[in-house]
């Protein structure tokens, strides 16, 4: 992530001349500023605005509306299943990345696989979940292979459509997701820390215990936070596997947004997607936060 | 490195290589192996679920969106985005903090919530404007911005810009003749990556898309999972493909200058 902290260009602005107090050249931001003013702070102010209204006007009642259980059994299961593939995929995440980081920086291998966790990572979402019915589900290559083998996996519920494979979809993309965040970190740990470790004595206890542990602590956690906070916006997926229903809270704010069976209400959908924005925008503080310690050290 | 430790690093990366290789690739090839089957059980494997895909004139045509929406979010993202950071890094530096925070944003807002705040918006502008799904360019570019952001940030920071920029001014260059033939061209890495990044996010987007009620590739294959699986799971892998031989390419001319210290060694 870039680190801004002071301007580092001195620039030789033009001297304003006849007593103008501003310059001009802000009209020059004023593209930029208008279009992401226009079409990314206008819908998510239109989406703060909206949990405020009801058919009568401004009111407190669609913020009221979801102590009820369903939606709250929303949250808790995006939380869970959130989580879960959060944890999973930062610690095998993080597995991967120091394998592909003690190989050659410029080798062939370390190309391929960040190429391929930069698509998975992306492409998370339909494609996989479909690349997991192809696998896993009803037909799925494996599902008839370990059939022909005598074993159904499916025996207690065909559990792939449900918040078990969820995460095990989720875990999928989380793991290339924490690949590309770690990496970097991983390249900033200087190999003549070793040394140094070693020529006090040190084993590799010792050097993971007291040095590279604290120090990558701070991009591990934080990686796991992006993590979590990827999964728990994460709407595509779900669409795709789950077909009926709101387990998810994702799935909610689809359903309420523009459901066919007359389940709309723009009220209520603002209100939730109003909790989900407070809920990824404190852990993605919480990110930054953690990022700075990272960059302290490990630039 | 002890020998000793060296061996049991190589080892650990073998295993950790194969385990995670057979995790990541068995779905990849199922998905090749789902899209080749035949009929029934006994009969050969066949491509005529490839073949389908070009006889299916909504899936060509949720294809070729996507990819005019890929390429107009693209050079639309440069057209911004370029002459902005160039211009606030060489006039308005006190607005870089606001740029950046502003464009790592929508990493922080789900797409499903931009999407909740986005359909009044696309209401007016389906009515006023137009109804074809490239008006979703608008809010491709957004989604692009942390990815390129990044990318632009560091292929600026890269050159000097201030003194190519003034060498070139008092020269008597035009700001236009500045960004246009001094310093972009300076940039060419940092441009590609950023545009084969956003072909990438916009290839792989489908809340918004669905969620606005457009097809989009993402979203055509969605909808023919459910009627003629085969042929969906094709183009996703297809898909999937394109955009990893995009990346690939993309990682042969993005390598960073700084050398990079090798991690354990001796």
């Amino acid at each position: 992530m870039t680190v801004a902290a002071k301007p580092l260009v001195e620039t030789a602005r033009r001297p304003l001349r006849d007593g103008r107090r501003l310059s001009l050249d802000w009209l020059g931001a004023v593209p930029f500023l208008a279009y992401v003013g226009l079409f990314l702070l206008l819908p998510t102010t239109i989406v703060v605005a909206g949990s405020f209204v009801g058919p009568n006007g401004l009111t407190l009642s669609n913020l009221t509306a979801m102590n009820q259980s369903y939606i709250v059994g929303a949250f808790v299961h995006s939380v869970v299943v959130s989580a879960t593939s959060a944890v999973l995929g930062a610690v095998l995440g993080a597995v991967l990345a120091y394998a592909v980081a003690t190989g050659n920086p410029n080798g062939v291998l370390r190309r391929l696989v960040t190429s391929a966790c930069g698509v998975l990572a992306q492409f998370g979402g339909v494609t996989l979940a479909f690349a997991f019915i192809a696998t896993i589900g009803f037909a799925g290559f494996i599902t008839l292979w370990l059939q022909q083998h005598g074993i159904n996996i499916y025996a207690n519920g065909i559990w792939l459509y449900e918040l078990s494979g969820l995460v095990l979809v989720y875990t999928y993309f989380q793991i290339p997701l924490m690949v590309l965040v770690f990496l970097p970190a991983l390249d900033g740990i200087r190999p003549q820390w070793r040394e140094a470790t070693e020529s006090l004595g040190g084993a590799t206890w010792h050097y993971w215990r007291y040095v590279a542990g604290p120090l990558l602590a701070p991009a591990f956690f934080g990686g796991m936070l992006l993590l979590f906070a990827n999964a728990f916006s994460a709407y595509a997926t779900a669409a795709a596997l789950i077909s009926q229903g709101s387990i998810i809270a994702s799935l909610l704010i689809a359903n309420t947004l523009s459901s066919e069976v007359g389940l709309h209400q723009p009220g209520l959908a603002s209100a939730l997607a109003l909790v989900m924005v407070v809920i990824v925008a404190i852990v993605m503080v919480l990110y930054t936060v953690l990022q700075r310690r990272t960059a302290k050290w490990l630039r | 490195m002890s020998r000793n430790r060296r061996l049991k690093l190589q080892v650990f990366r073998v295993i950790v290589f194969l385990v995670f290789g057979a995790f990541f690739l068995v779905p990849i090839g199922a998905m090749f192996e789902f899209s080749t089957r035949g009929n029934t059980e006994t009969a050969p494997r066949t491509l005529s679920a490839w073949l389908t895909i070009a006889q299916s004139p909504d899936l060509v045509a949720a294809i070729l969106a996507s990819l005019v929406l890929a390429v107009v979010t693209s050079v639309g993202m440069l057209v911004l985005l370029v002459p902005t950071m160039i211009w606030v890094r060489l006039r308005l530096p006190r607005l870089s903090r606001v740029v950046e925070f502003l464009c790592l944003l929508p990493l922080t807002i789900p797409g499903i919530v931009l999407v909740a705040g986005l359909a009044p918006e696309y209401r007016w502008l389906s009515i006023n404007v137009s109804e074809s799904i490239l008006t979703l360019a608008f809010v491709y570019l957004v989604l692009v911005l942390p990815y390129t952001y990044r990318t632009l940030h560091t292929g600026l920071a890269a050159i000097d810009v201030k003194t190519l920029s003034e060498a070139a001014r008092s020269l008597g260059a035009g700001w236009a003749t500045v960004m246009g033939r001094i310093i972009v061209p300076n940039m060419w890495s940092a441009l590609l990556n950023a545009s084969l990044l956003s072909v990438a996010v916009v290839l792989g987007e489908f809340t918004i898309a669905n969620l606005l009620n457009y097809v989009n590739l993402q979203v055509s294959i969605f909808l023919l999972g459910k009627a003629n699986a085969a042929v969906s799971i094709a183009v996703a892998v297809a898909s999937l493909m394109f955009a990893f031989l995009l990346l690939v390419i993309l990682s042969f001319f993005g390598r960073p200058r700084t050398r990079v210290a090798r991690l354990e060694e001796a």
